[in-house]
């Protein structure tokens, strides 16, 4: 397809870029309300007036000096790859430091609008923008938004479409430093004329100044003589002001932004504190904080369990009431294999999956994660990292993939790692299934509880050894903290169905093959042989039936299919005829443990290389056999 | 009374009672192997110099001028236990002792040599924070860069961020440290002279947050603790 134009989102953390992209594009970007959800680009198109225009949805970025990986995704796009136009989404309650980045934006004479967003928000909280001021001042045309509403997202696009028919300006004025830096800033630029890195002149010579370590390394190749003279000229400015110059130069931007915030912005000051300000006094106290997300976590386990259990148990019933009597080898293949398969996926999905999703939507749009951030910074330095980490860890609940990308917002590579490595062993929404549906159904909720504990202790633990044995040190949090919002129903289901739509599409015919499969090992005695030669890890040192060995290789693929086949192997859904409580919660606990699934081992090649994925799935499969064979004998003696 | 004394008793009030709190007379003479009855009348005579307020039976506490002398000392002492273990590598369990006994004898111009040559250290080897110096910087570059010590003092009391209570506004005056953390503060409006607000920090040396330019952030303590401020 011929794309007629490109149009970039591009802004701070947590302003609206993906709603905004979302209602132009009608994809399914992963939204919520906190900093650092997107970590990769997206692309989409949109068909406006006849026209094809791709639209990009790029992660957060405060500066174009970049300080985590999703950052420097942003601005090589924005510098490099030269969008047509790029649209600058503004969070109209912050406007002063979203200026920041939108007057270095300015510097770079990129084509630009302004999408001042959350204007709703802003006139709640008192705070008026005439964004014809600011649109005057800034030379930029400024489009008030409400991204969740639709409100305003399409006259963004219209001004975009303007702005590619005006040709680009020549210089702009926004912003001016003081003459001491603005003299030497032209002396720079006279020493780099006749040299081209793609970058405007100017915004190299600033870039210079701040001694920007990639621009200074992209022009020393060319031009090892200005980035001497640009050594000299930014300490000549550093010894005027006494600061470093990059720090300079900040203060002057942020100045220029106070100026024009001044000028376009009027606040009312609401002398009460509102109900949200409350509501983070209590969220984030000492004692009450912890108490809340230690309650709002078990109900949520609590609640599924219970929930999960009732509803497979429900449309188990279901299907075994109409149960029509069939025998023989196809008979029991077709409904052993076939029915019992797609039915126990059925019953997994709606019961566990579906509702888990939910809530995890509900608690990112809700602006809750961040809170759980700043109240576990604290424990988790004791695992070598900060409180950002958890925002991943909890997103690993639901699925270990995203969680593994979502990891990119640590910002260096030993806190990535180390976050990764830890994301993989959280029980995500499929062992989540074996633990409440297997161990929770038929042990009671007391025992999968137990099996949390223990996964989280052993997070812990493996935290500490990481930390211990990986040179360096948590750099530590910086975070903005967004305030709470009453999630909205349709974007939590639609969320959810975007995470779930995925699972009902791979998951639900595979593991119904896999049953069919097993069912025909079964039936032909195929699955006695392969269980026999896994037989001396999972009999003799598990103590675990013969036929749990195949559900393992199976499991890699998708853990929760672990559950579903057991049923098929043991060729009955009433597990407790086959296996004792014992097995039970071994199995669980392998199944909890060892190697992640296929799809997160791909990801962990992706984030980190084949040789750590590989040392993490090696760890985990020894730790799931040492510790399952252990609890086993434990267990035995005081069960 | 020897000026070594002084400094002695200074640094164990200010251990024992704080920033704010007291200090029983029974804590300091056990602190310092005194009997109480010696150590109450070091408290009188403390009390004339204006070094601490005091009242026979309710304890003692560290005057302004009290408090600043002892942080000077603190400054001091563990500016030198980072020189003792860093450049000397001698063993942790001596240098507290050589440490209490080297910093009565140096001198300001040498304690900021010692800063520079340590290149700015936060923490001494026993994990607590180094209290910032008194020269009028505005971060550790401007002085690491600077060739000579004729840098100027400082006229106004700064203390971290960590220090402010709950609610309490003041205006950012020095950050510790360099490089991309610096920068990104910086970037996210921590600029000098931009007034913040401390809205709360988490128990048991949890991170901060911080309302700057009518955005909350949360920052990690040992960050926080490097960001210096002047109350308004």
């Amino acid at each position: 397809m011929d794309v007629d134009l490109v149009i970039a989102l591009a802004g701070n953390a947590n302003v609206g870029k993906s709603s905004i992209f979302n209602q132009l594009t009608g994809l399914g970007q992963i939204i919520g309300n906190w900093p650092g959800k997107t970590v990769e680009k997206a692309e989409g198109m949109l068909l406006h007036h006849g026209k094809h225009i791709k639209v990009i949805d790029l992660p957060g970025i405060y500066s174009l000096s970049t300080y985590s990986q999703e950052e420097i995704v942003s601005r090589d796009f924005i510098a490099l790859e030269h969008p047509d136009v790029v649209v600058n989404v503004v969070d109209a309650t912050a406007l002063e430091r979203n200026l920041f980045f939108t007057l270095q934006l300015l510097e770079m004479n990129t084509p630009l609008v302004i999408g001042l967003n959350l204007v709703d928000v802003a006139k709640k909280k008192g705070i008026t923008i005439n964004e014809k001021k600011l649109q005057k001042i800034l030379h930029t045309p400024v489009v008030p938004t409400i991204a969740t509403k639709g409100i305003g997202v399409h006259e963004i696009v219209d001004k975009a479409l303007e702005q590619t028919s005006r040709p680009p300006p020549e210089k702009n004025h926004a912003i001016h430093y003081g003459p001491e830096i603005e003299t030497r800033i032209e002396k720079l630029e006279r020493a780099l004329t006749g040299v081209s890195i793609g970058y405007p002149l100017r915004w190299t010579a600033i870039k210079l100044l701040e001694q920007d370590s990639e621009i200074v390394s992209k022009v020393s190749e060319k031009h090892p003589d200005a980035i001497v003279a640009a050594k000299i000229l930014a300490s000549e400015i550093s010894q005027i002001h006494k600061e470093p110059c990059a720090t300079v130069i900040a203060s002057e931007r942020y100045a220029v932004a106070v100026r024009i915030v001044k000028e376009a912005q009027t606040i009312k000051e609401s002398e009460k504190p509102s109900l949200t300000e409350r509501f983070d006094a209590f969220s984030m106290h000492g004692i009450y904080g912890y108490a809340l997300m230690f309650v709002i976590m078990l109900s949520i386990l609590m609640f599924m369990s219970l929930f999960g259990g009732w509803l497979s148990e429900t449309i188990q019933d279901l299907f075994e009431s109409i149960k029509p009597g069939m025998s023989g080898f196809w008979g029991e293949l077709l409904w052993n294999g076939g029915v019992v398969g797609f039915y126990a996926t059925l019953s997994i999905a709606l019961g566990f999956i579906l509702p888990f999703y939910l809530i995890l939507g509900f608690l990112e749009d809700s602006g809750y994660l961040p809170k759980i951030a700043y109240l576990m910074d604290r424990p988790c330095h004791t695992i070598g990292l900060h409180g950002k980490a958890c925002m991943p860890l909890l997103l690993a609940l639901g699925c270990n993939v995203p969680a593994c990308v979502g990891c990119r917002i640590m910002e260096t590579k030993r806190d990535r790692f180390i976050a990764i490595f830890l994301s993989t062993l959280v029980p995500c929404s499929a062992r989540t299934v074996v633990i409440l549906g297997l161990v929770g159904v038929y042990l009671g909720f007391q025992w999968a509880l137990l099996l949390y504990v223990f996964d989280f202790a052993l997070i812990f633990l493996i935290g500490r050894a990481l930390n211990r044995f990986l040179p360096g040190m948590s750099v530590g949090i910086i975070m903005e903290m967004p305030p709470y919002r009453l999630p909205s129903g349709t974007v939590v289901i639609k969320q959810a169905w975007n995470r779930f739509k995925p699972f009902l599409l791979a998951a639900l015919p595979l593991i119904v093959l896999g049953s069919i499969i097993i069912e025909t090992m079964r039936l032909t005695g195929v699955l006695a042989l392969v269980s026999d030669a896994l037989s001396p890890v999972t009999v003799t040192w598990l103590g675990l039936p013969a036929f749990t060995g195949f559900l393992f290789i199976f499991g890699i693929l998708r853990k929760e299919a672990a559950l579903v086949l057991l049923m098929s192997a043991a060729g009955t859904t009433d597990i407790r005829s086959v296996m004792s409580p014992v097995q039970m919660i071994v199995f669980a606990l392998v199944i909890m443990i060892y190697v992640p699934c296929i799809a997160t081992i791909a990801a962990l090649i992706r984030e980190t290389g084949w040789k750590r994925a590989g040392f993490i799935t090696f760890v985990e499969i020894g730790l799931a056999i040492f510790i399952g064979g252990f609890t086993f004998r434990i267990l035995t003696v005081i069960m | 009374m020897p000026q070594e004394h002084i400094e002695e008793y200074l640094e164990a009030i200010y251990d024992i009672a704080g920033k704010k709190g007291t200090a029983k007379t029974t804590e300091i003479a056990d602190r310092l192997k005194n009997a109480p009855a010696s150590v109450t009348e070091v408290f009188q005579r403390l009390k004339m110099k204006g070094f601490v307020r005091y009242e026979p039976h309710k304890g003692v506490s560290l005057t302004t001028k009290g408090y600043k002398a002892a942080l000077k000392m603190k400054r001091k002492h563990r500016l030198l236990e980072v020189f003792l273990d860093k450049m000397l590598h001698l063993p942790q369990e001596y240098i507290h002792e050589q440490a209490c006994k080297m910093e009565h004898t140096l001198t300001d111009e040498t304690e900021t040599a010692l800063c520079k040559t340590l290149k700015g250290p936060a923490q001494c080897p026993h994990g607590s924070p180094i209290p910032p110096c008194n020269l009028d910087v505005k971060n550790c570059q401007e002085c690491l860069a600077e060739q000579t010590t004729s840098l100027e003092k400082r006229e106004k009391d700064i203390i971290a961020i960590t220090s402010l209570k709950h609610g309490e506004k003041a205006k950012i005056a020095f950050v510790r440290g360099g490089g991309g953390v610096m920068q990104r503060l910086c970037d996210l409006g921590l600029t000098n002279g931009t007034e913040i607000s401390l809205l709360r920090a988490a128990p048991l040396h949890g991170p901060v947050e911080i309302c700057v330019r009518g955005c909350k952030l949360v920052i990690g303590r040992g960050i926080a603790e490097k960001i210096f401020v002047q109350k308004t």
